[in-house]
């Protein structure tokens, strides 16, 4: 389905990435939005509660994160699409509605503009530290998505894309943008609507007896319905059967746990979305998501001008983590160095799934400015040194 | 190449606006590349103030300005505290009768204009920063000039755009004289 019209600024914009990701939410077809503004997401909501009243959307401002949250799930049984928008502080708050739109798997987009913490932090600057809490925040065992971007014109592209992803696989989608890349201002192209693909709700139209609102009909993901259309539903955090009511026996949690986790695991290449650059021939891999892409690529290209074989591997999805990809990639070069703008979190992942092969080096930052390309570049060059025969 | 430019002021001369200018004409309307990053933390609500853009013939990727080639500045503060950041060589553009340029680097290509006087003659004061980019075009040469009067006439409000394109014109006329001298 192509993008209402409605929603769609077309043209060549000079806009920040939190204006980008704004319009992305609008031209996704994103009609509800609940938030409590907070540095550096701010201008996320300013614009949108500025251009819903032209387009026919509700934007409420919250009493806190924790019921923005759990507000937007609410839209979203309503039949709205709908989103989320702080920063780390407010990440954390969020963390049980989170859960909440796992076990119910309600649609809806968080979006995390990252800054330096932990706590209150560095407010107005960079960091990426939120990653692992985006992946494993809430308890309980459940899958998610999270993209990166590194770009405004990324904000508006990706934030479409991860209001289709959310539809498709019925997950919340963290959207993983940061002080830098929100600030940043760069052309954004916005394409006429009729080139926007839009993923529309998949509802269900069947007999209103006997409905069952998880009944998945032998896919990994059910239809929906909307709250007042006549079907009876019961949403709950509690573990539920096909019916939607709380069953709390070890029976129906060992149906669903697995479902809500395989929904996601089981198509992680389909889901999966990174940039290769030079990794055929490739000695030394660096891998990268989000702003941390672009700061290494001078560090990359310095080293290449001296005859080092260095890759680029960009992570656009980072959860669910592109397993099998570096797993091969581990067999086939001989050292992967991983920045991060955090003491190392995603790291984690590359390691285990390196599984000692290769030697892995991070490169870490604090955060409350992004790397400077020469750590990246010694890294590479340390990593040279130390790489497997 | 990419072109680093730090413009400095102080709030309400429009610095982040000029920043804006720049970078929308460079890459909206002269197939270049522009990132602008302006100052995000407490400096940006305090008196001075700062943006930097980026301008480039290929995609940008490092996205902060380390050592800018150009530099323009409207207030004696920003002057300051920002022009030990001018890369050897570059280029500083000042407001003539805001800024005495004191103790200047030798290597440093001075060009000033007297963008208040100018903008007072055409009966606003505001545009002041306006005819700091039409200069700063014309000694420069980093954006196309149509591409920055197109930019010019986007960005600002309604009903300003006749007085800002006149804005914009002196101070390339002006520039451009600078240059023939």
């Amino acid at each position: 389905m192509k993008a209402d019209p409605k929603g769609v600024l077309t043209g060549a914009h000079f806009i920040d990435g939190d204006h980008a990701c704004s319009e992305g939410a609008l031209a996704a077809g994103c009609r509800f939005v609940a938030g409590y503004p907070i540095t550096p997401s701010t201008e996320v909501v300013e614009r949108i509660a500025e251009r819903f009243p032209h387009i026919g959307g509700i934007f409420i401002q919250m009493e806190d994160e924790i019921a923005s949250s759990i507000a937007i799930q609410g839209a979203v049984w309503g039949g709205k699409k709908a989103m989320t928008v702080t920063s780390g502080p407010g990440f954390s708050l969020m963390m049980e509605h989170i859960g909440y739109a796992a076990m119910t798997e309600t649609p809806c987009v968080f979006v995390d503009v990252q800054r330096a913490g932990p706590s209150t932090g560095l407010p107005t600057q960079p960091a990426q530290g939120d990653m692992m809490q985006a992946r494993w925040g809430s308890h309980g065992d459940y899958s998610i998505i999270a993209l990166s971007p590194n770009s405004p014109q990324e904000c508006f592209d990706l934030t479409i894309k991860a209001f289709n992803l959310s539809e498709q696989f019925r997950v919340p989608v963290m959207f993983m943008m940061d002080e830098c890349v929100g600030h940043m201002i760069e052309r954004v192209m916005i394409p006429p609507a009729d080139e926007i693909e839009i993923l529309p709700r998949r509802f269900y139209e069947g007999a209103k007896e006997n409905y069952m609102l998880y009944h998945a009909n032998g896919e990994m993901v059910p239809p929906m319905v909307k709250a007042g259309d006549g079907y009876n539903i019961h949403v709950t955090g509690l573990t539920h059967d096909e019916r939607g009511y709380p069953s709390m026996t070890v029976a129906t949690q060992e149906k669903l746990i697995p479902r809500l986790i395989d929904k996601i695991k089981l198509n992680e290449e389909k889901i999966a979305d990174y940039r290769e650059d030079q990794i055929e021939d490739a000695e030394i891999v660096v891998v990268t998501y989000g702003i941390t892409s672009r700061t290494a690529i001078p560090a990359i290209e310095q080293a290449r001008k001296e005859g080092l074989k260095v890759g680029h591997l960009r992570l656009i999805v980072v959860w669910p983590f592109p397993e099998k990809y570096i797993r091969s990639l581990a067999s086939k070069v001989k050292a992967i160095v991983v920045p991060e703008l955090n003491q190392g979190q995603v790291v984690l992942e590359v390691e285990r799934c390196a599984a000692g092969k290769v030697p892995v080096k991070l490169v870490p930052h604090v955060g409350g400015t992004v790397h400077n390309p020469k750590d990246i570049y010694n890294a590479i060059i340390s990593s040279n040194n130390q790489k497997a025969e | 190449m990419r072109t680093e430019i730090k413009i400095g002021g102080f709030g309400g001369q429009g610095v982040i606006l000029s920043g804006d200018i720049i970078g929308r004409g460079a890459s909206i309307y002269d197939n270049k590349f522009a990132t602008m990053i302006q100052a995000f933390g407490p400096e940006a609500r305090g008196s001075s103030c700062s943006a930097g853009v980026i301008v480039s013939p290929e995609a940008i990727a490092y996205p902060y300005i380390t050592s800018p080639e150009v530099m323009i500045v409207m207030s004696q503060e920003a002057y300051t505290k920002f022009t030990p950041e001018l890369a050897t060589g570059g280029i500083l553009i000042t407001e003539e009768e805001m800024v005495s340029p004191h103790n200047l680097r030798k290597d440093v290509k001075h060009f000033s204009i007297p963008a208040t006087r100018i903008a007072e003659e055409l009966g606003k004061r505001m545009v002041l920063n306006i005819v700091m980019m039409g200069f700063t075009t014309a000694v420069t040469g980093l954006v196309d000039v149509e591409a920055m009067r197109k930019a010019v006439l986007v960005s600002v409000p309604k009903g300003t755009e006749e007085l800002n394109m006149n804005a914009f014109n002196r101070g390339f006329e002006y520039g451009e004289k600078v240059m023939q001298n």
